[in-house]
């Protein structure tokens, strides 16, 4: 019992209920004569509508009715569960405004909401899944060095080296990636969302994507070794502070002596 | 007199006889140095440099200057068993396994900033004050050269470790001297022995940056402190002070002391910061290897006016004669730097052709009666300012809010608009500055007293100056403008005629001011 009641608060528990429920529906509904696997597709089904539903309300102003994409929003069609996840589960979806790029903010949904807009968004094409716990397993898989070579040739000339993020022509930026779920950065490198390009799994194998989360992880967490950090973001800040700082005490002290010693 | 005072006395004795040293003590003991805070920024780049010195000896004991790829299997598990340099390698030992190496690596670090500060703090001392001049004109062209010699050891030092930045920093200066025409692939392919990156550049920089150019700094700052000392250091304006002395204190005991406790302050405050702030994390950063950079790679901050010129061009480019001519390098990255230098070795000779000054000099300028030079000055730190932001855009961008176009098109404008602006305001305020000062040579300070006069009006009393004050606002020359022939009578050739013009123009703007009060001033105030 005790393995059952670990999975009640996790964030799938709620959207598979909800399966769960409409598939008892749906086999009391057809009783004996229906088969199981129908009811499986009814319950599927039923999943998607829902999904649908909010598309309709939440999304089709910008990526059409039928989600096949307009003027000013791209077709969702074959980007899969993964890519809905990851822009609607981080807030980026719904774009608030139509600035250069959609931000990172509170969820506008629930987990079984967005759920729901996944399966139906992976219902019109095959595309990306979202990753489970069985792939993230990068605690016992991952090589943080492997990762952070991986993160220097990969990544490093958009996020920085130490993944705090930068900015990229145009306004647009990428945006630090302390903080950020495994499971987040395991759809972004999939999907390749806003100016981010796709690392496919020829390019970046998921056991190398696991030691990119590991090194990730590890860089959130590792102390400052050498005093303050200034921001992680290299020589401007030091200059920034020596001439604050350095030079602003070592002045007050020479005001000081020239009078003093009068 | 004690025993131990003879042994002392006829030791002296037996020196002095030999080599004439007491006269010579005698007089250079009690060599006299006016004192002000602003004379003390020279003293910190000396002082930082000695910091300099000390930490780098300590660096170079493990540093290996060394492009052998090997494994890392020291204690920083984010690298372990990563392929890099051994340069790389060794900096790392040094970081985590020497005992206090990383904090000499950030004293290192930090007195190279603050060492690079100070000379430019210095610099604009010397200039806004116009101590460069005559006399001094080698003294300011030797800091020139000081000042350069200094932003290539900074970058030097900076590219050692091998680490990602440096590396980058290493490729955009390649792309410099390969920009150069005609010449640059070859002068690149022989400074790199090679292809970029080679195995031959850092142990090659290694050499330049421990060996020969603190030797040529250390005979550069010689040579210019025996000239501050063999020509006297000039002194600000005021009662007692002339052209003809040095009011001040003896160098022993007085100034000694203060000098040998200032460096003590340095040190502490260059260790102090070491122990609080990181710099140049360079486990962060990784090793260097060609194919990757970070996003917001910086160089340090003396190198950022560069940065951010290359990275305002436009990129231009002409194909001639088989041969990529890269404007878009070689003007910010020769030829602006290469005019900003030469016009700052020449300043004082330019200076004192427009003005036609030929004396000596050795009472500063209050800059604002300097009014043209104060505000060039101004302009060119505007100038300065400029490229410094676009050399950070990246992280200007980020931090606030903006984008790096904005940020590369208001530089682009800003860059031929804002200084002109600068000259003319800061002009402006200079020469409200003298008009201040002539009214409060006239009519005194305000007291704040109000005075009820039996009339019923109300008047403020003004405290006129002391005589010394008034002497320190009015003790200023000022000069007319060159008389210059400007028409083309026979005998006067065309092209001296045009340069008289351009001449007389520039010296008219030059002594453009307010009249300072004079005695009929004064005279005429007491009236009333
Ligand atoms: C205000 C208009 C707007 C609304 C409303 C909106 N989107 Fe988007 N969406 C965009 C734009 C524009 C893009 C592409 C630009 C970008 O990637 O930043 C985008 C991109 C996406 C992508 C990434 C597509 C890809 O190529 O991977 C997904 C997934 C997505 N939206 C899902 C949604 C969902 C689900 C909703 C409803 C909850 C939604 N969006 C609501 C404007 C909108
Ligand atoms: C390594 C760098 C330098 C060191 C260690 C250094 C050191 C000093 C010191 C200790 C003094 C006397 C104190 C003072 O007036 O501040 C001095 C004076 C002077 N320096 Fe420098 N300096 C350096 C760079 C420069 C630069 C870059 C310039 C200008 C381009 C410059 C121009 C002068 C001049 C003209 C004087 C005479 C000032 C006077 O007598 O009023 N120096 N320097």
């Amino acid at each position: 019992m005790k393995s059952l009641s670990r999975y009640r608060k996790h964030r799938y528990a709620s959207p598979l209920l909800l399966v769960f429920a409409l598939f008892m529906i749906g086999t009391t509904f057809s009783v004996a004569s229906a088969s199981t696997k129908e009811s499986v597709n009814f319950a599927r089904s039923a999943a998607i509508d829902e999904g649908k539903q909010i598309f309709l309300k939440g999304c089709s102003s910008c990526h059409g009715l039928n989600a096949e994409g307009g003027k000013i929003a791209p077709s969702l069609i074959g980007v899969g569960a993964a890519s809905v996840d990851f822009q609607v589960g981080t807030g980026r979806m719904p774009m608030a405004d139509m600035t250069v790029q959609a931000m990172r903010k509170k969820p506008a949904y629930t987990a079984e909401e967005v759920a729901a807009l996944a399966v139906y968004v992976a219902s019109l094409a095959p595309g990306p899944a979202i990753p489970g716990d069985e792939i993230l397993t990068y605690e016992r898989d991952g090589n943080t060095a492997q990762g952070g070579e991986l993160f220097r040739t990969n990544c490093a000339m958009c996020h920085n080296f130490a993944g705090q993020g930068g900015a990229l022509s145009q306004g647009k930026f990428a945006p630090t990636l302390m903080g950020v779920e495994p499971k987040e950065i395991y759809e972004a490198l999939i999907t390749g969302p806003q100016s981010m390009p796709v690392f496919s799994d020829k390019i970046i194998t998921p056991a190398e994507k696991l030691s990119i989360i590991k090194w990730i992880k590890a860089a959130e967490v590792e102390p400052s070794l050498g005093g303050a950090a200034l921001g992680r973001v290299g020589p401007v800040t030091e200059g920034l502070l020596i001439w604050t700082l350095g030079l602003g005490l070592l002045i007050g002290i020479a005001v000081w002596l020239a009078t003093k010693a009068r | 007199m004690t025993s131990r005072q003879k042994t002392a006395a006829s030791v002296a004795n037996y020196v002095d006889e030999r080599t004439g040293a007491a006269a010579w003590m005698k007089k250079n003991l009690t060599k006299v140095f006016p004192d002000h805070w602003s004379f003390m920024l020279g003293e910190v780049a000396l002082y930082s440099f000695i910091i300099l010195l000390l930490s780098g000896t300590f660096l170079s004991l493990w540093f290996d200057p060394s492009q052998r790829e090997v494994l890392y299997q020291g204690d920083y598990q984010p690298l372990s068993g990563i392929k890099m340099s051994a340069a790389y390698a060794s900096t790392l030992h040094i970081s985590f396994d020497i005992r206090g190496g990383l904090l000499m690596r950030q004293i290192h670090h930090w007195a190279a900033l603050l060492f690079m500060a100070a000379i430019v703090a210095h610099l604009l001392r010397v200039f806004f004050t116009g101590a460069f001049r005559k006399p001094r004109e080698f003294n300011w062209i030797i800091g020139v050269g000081l000042l350069t010699l200094g932003i290539v050891e900074g970058f030097l030092g900076y590219s050692l470790p091998d680490d990602l930045l440096s590396g980058t920093g290493i490729r955009i200066a390649e792309a410099i001297i390969q920009a150069l025409p005609v010449v640059g692939s070859y002068l690149s392919f022989f400074a790199f022995g090679g292809a970029f990156p080679g195995e031959a550049f850092i142990p090659r920089i290694f050499t330049v940056h421990v060996l020969l150019l603190p030797g040529i700094f250390l005979a550069l700052i010689t040579v210019h402190l025996m000239l501050v000392w063999y020509q006297k250091h000039t002194q600000y304006p005021g009662p007692g002070r002339t052209e003809k002395n040095v009011v001040g204190y003896p160098l022993m005991p007085i100034y000694m002391a203060k000098a040998g406790g200032f460096f003590f302050i340095v040190f502490g405050i260059t260790a102090f910061l070491s122990a609080v702030a990181s710099i140049n994390p360079i486990w962060l950063y990784g090793p260097y290897t060609p194919g990757q950079i970070s996003a917001g790679s910086q160089p340090d901050w003396y190198m950022g006016w560069l940065d951010g010129l290359v990275r305002m061009a436009p990129p231009i480019e002409t194909h001639a004669f088989g041969h990529t001519i890269s404007w878009n390098i070689l003007i910010p990255g020769l030829i602006v730097p290469g005019i900003l230098f030469t016009g700052m070795a020449l300043y004082p000779f330019i200076e004192s052709w427009l003005t036609g000054d030929k004396r000596e000099h050795h009472l500063l300028d209050r800059p604002r009666n300097a009014p043209n030079r104060t505000a060039l000055g101004a302009m060119s730190l505007t100038f300065i300012l400029v490229t410094l932001l676009n050399g950070g855009n990246d992280i200007v961008a980020t931090h606030f809010s903006l984008t790096i176009n904005q940020i590369m098109w208001f530089s682009r404008f800003g860059i031929l608009i804002l200084p002109p602006i600068a000259f003319v305001i800061t002009k402006r305020l200079c020469l409200s500055l003298q008009r201040a000062d002539r009214d409060v040579v006239l009519h005194g300070v305000e007291s704040g007293t109000l005075l009820r006069l039996p009339t019923g009006e109300f008047v403020e009393v003004h405290t006129p100056l002391t005589a010394e004050q008034s002497w320190t606002l009015t003790q200023h020359e000022q000069r007319p403008a060159l008389e210059l022939p400007e028409e083309d009578n026979h005998g006067v050739a065309r092209g001296k005629v045009l340069r008289n013009k351009l001449r007389s123009r520039m010296s008219r703007a030059a002594v453009e001011e307010v009249t300072k009060p004079n005695s009929d001033d004064m005279k005429e105030i007491e009236g009333h």
